[in-house]
């Protein structure tokens, strides 16, 4: 089974900087996928190369098996809702379902309608006069309705309120319950991920640092605290992704197989919250799985 | 049926959440053999979570044979959990109410009334009745 999507080697420079570089990625099909990082980590390059909206400089991308340049076919099952969604303004709701009905083949325009009635969106109003949760439900809705495989969202939720958030997540996870789509979303709000994704990629300074099952992750980082003079007891192997002091109390997070700490320390589960922190504050940690156990799960 | 709730700041883990809130409804009377449980596609549309999560917890609860999946149809409850009769069970829960509203009359709070039921919990497991 082949992933979703797979990048070998990905890098796109913007002059001389780059804004992404050595990105190796295998995503699986049918996850929620969050995307997260640090503002300017590459997180919108890494979806705009996806979406085929840019080149890459170096490296390639695949989407279900096939390979991104090859086959420009392959991008009509994708759909993007970009950051501050771009709705057309002066377009009613109904202008933009015609206009998606025109432009994509796979279009389900009864689906729309329906949606847009059960989520009471006004479909006679210029979008530009809907509020701002009413636009992410409408481009949500219209992303939706081409019944894309993999579903690309740029920070979706950053202007909503905490109903919209809700209304547009359940939207979202509705669909993939009925669809089995595969959907990458990037956000800074860690804690409404930890509810509706399933993998996690952490990328940080242009590159990727983690990548994985976020029930994996979690079972296998540790938050082990204790007093400060303790930190040269913790065992010499133990992977530690971070450490921070504060004050008498030392806290470690370590990726813990069986390892042993002393009676000094106490373990307890890391939250998702606590683990991306974590991560993104060390830029030279990374948790990627190793080229065999990549190869296991696409096996599987 | 069951309603779903989830309390965000618990951190008790989603799917954990989900394991026990029916068994708390099957102990209580609230579902009962042959019910069906909401599809994953209710749950996530009510709760917007991972459509996995609630996937995960239906078939931790299969594992206990508490309930069976019959593909196309839905999750039907198996078995109920407590071992009293119902007839039982609403007898205890009458003798229980009313305990609990003495104690707020001898001027208890929760908190004390919750301790004080703790504490009952452990004695009688002490002296082997439970």
């Amino acid at each position: 089974m082949s992933s979703a999507v797979e990048a070998i080697d990905l890098g796109r420079r913007y002059r001389r900087t780059w804004a992404l570089r050595g990105c190796s990625l295998a995503l699986p099909k049918g996850r929620v996928i969050a995307l997260v990082g640090p503002n300017g980590a590459g997180k919108s390059t890494l979806l705009n190369l996806t979406a085929g909206l840019l080149r890459p400089s170096e490296g390639g991308l695949r989407l279900f098996g096939e390979p991104l340049s090859a086959r420009p076919d392959t991008l009509a099952q994708v759909a993007y809702m970009a950051q501050d969604t771009a709705l057309y303004p002066t377009f009613t709701v109904t202008d933009l379902l015609t206009f998606g009905r025109r432009l994509n083949p796979g279009w389900d325009d009864p689906w729309a309608r329906d949606r847009l009635a059960r989520l009471r969106l006004p479909t006679d109003v210029p979008a530009g006069r809907l509020s701002g949760g009413q636009r992410a439900q409408v481009a949500l809705v219209l992303a939706l309705a081409k019944r894309p495989r993999l579903l690309l969202l740029d920070e979706p939720l950053a202007s909503l309120d905490p109903v919209a958030r809700h209304d547009v997540m359940a939207l979202l996870m509705e669909t993939v319950a009925q669809s089995g789509m595969t959907v990458l979303l990037s956000s800074h709000i860690i804690s409404d991920l930890a509810e509706t994704c399933d993998w996690l990629v952490a990328i940080n300074q242009g590159r990727v640092q983690v990548s994985g099952d976020i029930d994996e992750l979690l079972e296998t980082h540790k938050l082990i605290v204790g007093p400060r003079e303790a930190l040269d007891t913790l065992p010499e192997r133990l992977p530690v992704v971070a450490q921070t002091v504060n004050g008498r109390q030392a806290s470690v997070l370590a990726r813990v197989s069986g390892h042993t700490v002393g009676p000094a320390w106490t373990v307890r589960d890391a939250s998702l919250d606590e683990l991306v922190l974590n991560y993104l504050r060390r830029p030279e940690s990374s948790a990627l799985p190793g080229p065999t156990r990549q190869r296991e799960r696409s096996a599987s | 049926m069951i309603d779903f709730h989830l309390d965000r700041r618990s951190g008790v883990s989603t799917y954990v959440q989900l394991v026990q809130q029916v068994k708390h409804a099957l102990r209580l009377g609230l579902l009962k053999p042959g019910d069906r449980l909401p599809t994953a596609t209710e749950v996530v549309a009510a709760l917007a979570i991972n459509p996995n999560t609630v996937l995960k917890a239906y078939r931790e609860l299969e594992r206990e044979g508490l309930v069976s999946a019959r593909p196309g149809l839905g999750t039907f409850v198996e078995r109920t959990l407590g071992q009293a009769s119902p007839v039982d069970r609403a007898r205890l829960r009458r003798q229980l109410t009313g305990w609990v509203r003495s104690a707020y009359a001898a001027g208890m709070v929760r908190e004390d009334v919750e301790a004080l039921f703790t504490a009952a919990i452990r004695d009688a497991a002490q002296e082997g009745v439970a």
